[in-house]
């Protein structure tokens, strides 16, 4: 008999971040006296988040279906616990996984990010998570290792866009190993202090927020230290139109329309639009990792 | 289908016109009660362009269903310019709600953009059908002129097929089975007059 328990991995998330969103707002106010253990993190944006139902309803997760609100309808039969990870490649540490195990010790903080999709709409998320330097550090990445691939579950009895053949299944994304290492990279588990909601990407799912969201792959359950750059899914569908690299730029275009401004959900029937930031506005933190690259040609 | 097509010998033409109102302010009705989803920016620009291609598509059934037996040929200038107004209202969603009236921005899409340039060809294709939907064009330009112009509604509703297929990442199963409508109603014509007299007639 195995031992099953009740609890969940979002379980490990610090008391602080279950604070109500006023609460949160109170401390940023009070920026001044608020204790450490309660300041926002250095790297999340002061822009106020979009509502969960915002992040909740408005999905691109082909596995549930290709409409924006599929993901919501059809992703609560996803059965995330028990879930495992399987790690394998150029890692000291090899293995399946189970999820708690895995990401066991890891400091989970709250991350205001930015969030741009390719299709040029934008939100603003709470995320919860950890940076995915952490786990590398912990499972032990062997010098030979120059990237991180990653891959989505294939289940098509509860993801039931995977019996349609819109994308290769499975899902399967990757970064360049500095990337991955950049404190902005982030494994989220929960958004709003709450454990992530199936169509968000539960149990656990990457958060890149200076590259276009296709990037975030969602319901991890495999990652690969490799020496060979790893094939990305919207690439191998139209390699002209997205790229590896995938770096929210309002000079490069994508090939069917303009990467230059977005619009932010929520903000309203006469909002408009704003100027889409180089790097989604973290290039003070990830600039440098592009130097001398010709941004045009690596989209 | 006798009944019927006295039936629809007595219904007024610009009923078309009560009835085309009708998608409209269901999506009026939605954004004012928030079901169009989180984006309705999205929802609006969308919904409306989806009506233009439907109601081009059921311009284009009118004579295949003709042969059928059921006669809305009545009715049809009514469809075409009801299309045509949702045609507009989705061009005009398009640069205010969406773009926010960027036009530096705007202007570039329509020269850089392909499906966005077939877009607006669709549109631009239609103006002149538009003017002469009525009586008096009919009479002054003749006939035989008139229909000839009037032939541009295949090219116009291909296009905007075509724009429809292109407006996203990828292609859904929505999007082929409007194409399919398209290459059926298309091909009976074909099948039917052979492919010369679909262009010349």
């Amino acid at each position: 008999m195995t031992f099953k328990t009740d609890l969940r991995w979002s379980d490990v998330t610090p008391q602080a971040m279950f604070m109500n969103r006023r609460q949160i707002m109170v401390a940023a106010g009070a920026a001044f006296v608020a204790s450490p253990a309660l300041a926002a993190s250095q790297y999340s944006t002061a822009d106020a988040p979009n509502t969960l139902e915002e992040i909740s309803g408005y999905n691109n997760y082909y596995e549930f279906g290709t409409g924006k609100e599929d993901p919501a309808a059809n992703a609560g039969s996803l059965v995330t616990s028990p879930w495992s990870v399987k790690v394998d490649g150029m890692v000291d540490k090899p293995g399946t996984y189970d999820l708690g195990d895995l990401i066991s010790g890891m400091t989970v903080e709250e991350r205001i990010y930015r969030f741009r999709c390719v299709e040029a709409w934008s939100m603003i998320i709470p995320w919860n998570g950890f940076q995915l330097s952490q786990l590398l550090d912990k499972l032990g990445v062997q010098p030979q290792a120059k990237y991180v691939a990653f891959e989505t579950l294939v289940r098509p009895e509860e993801m039931p866009g995977q019996k349609a053949g819109i994308l290769d299944w499975p899902y399967v994304e990757g970064l360049r190993l500095d990337e991955a290492m950049n404190p902005l990279t982030l494994l989220a588990t929960g958004i709003y202090g709450k454990p992530l909601p199936n169509q968000n990407g539960a149990p656990i799912r990457l958060v890149t927020p200076w590259k276009y969201g296709f990037k975030g792959i969602k319901a991890i359950v495999r990652i690969t230290l490799t020496d060979q750059m790893p094939k990305t899914t919207w690439s191998m569908l139209a390699a002209n139109e997205y790229g590896f690299y995938a770096n929210v730029n309002p000079e490069v275009d994508h090939p069917r329309w303009s990467q230059a401004s977005e619009r932010r959900i929520g903000a309203g029937l006469f909002a408009g639009r704003q100027d889409t930031l180089m790097f989604n506005g973290y290039g003070d933190q990830v600039a440098s990792l592009y130097t001398g690259m010709d941004l045009k040609a690596n989209y | 289908m006798e009944a019927v097509n006295r039936f629809l010998k007595k219904v007024p033409t610009w009923t078309i016109y009560l009835i085309g109102t009708l998608p409209f302010a269901y999506l009026v009705f939605q954004t004012l009660t928030g079901s169009i989803g989180a984006d309705p920016v999205r929802g609006i620009e969308w919904g409306l362009g989806l009506w233009a291609l439907r109601l081009l598509l059921a311009t284009l059934a009118v004579t295949p269903l003709r042969s059928l037996g059921l006669n809305l040929l009545r009715f049809r200038r009514q469809i075409g310019l009801v299309a045509f107004a949702y045609v507009c209202l989705h061009f005009t969603a398009w640069i205010t709600i969406d773009m926010g009236l960027r036009w530096s921005q705007i202007i570039g899409d329509l020269y850089k953009r392909w499906y966005i340039v077939i877009g607006l060809s669709a549109l631009v294709l239609l103006i002149p059908l538009a003017i002469t939907s009525n009586n008096g064009f009919i009479k002054r330009m003749g006939a035989k002129n008139w229909n000839q112009l009037h032939k541009l509604a295949y090219v116009a509703t291909i296009l905007a097929t075509i724009h429809f297929l292109l407006v996203g990442k990828i292609t859904t199963r929505e999007q082929y089975i409007y194409a399919a409508i398209l290459v059926a109603l298309i091909g009976w014509r074909i099948w039917k007059n052979g492919p010369r007299r679909l262009v010349f007639a």
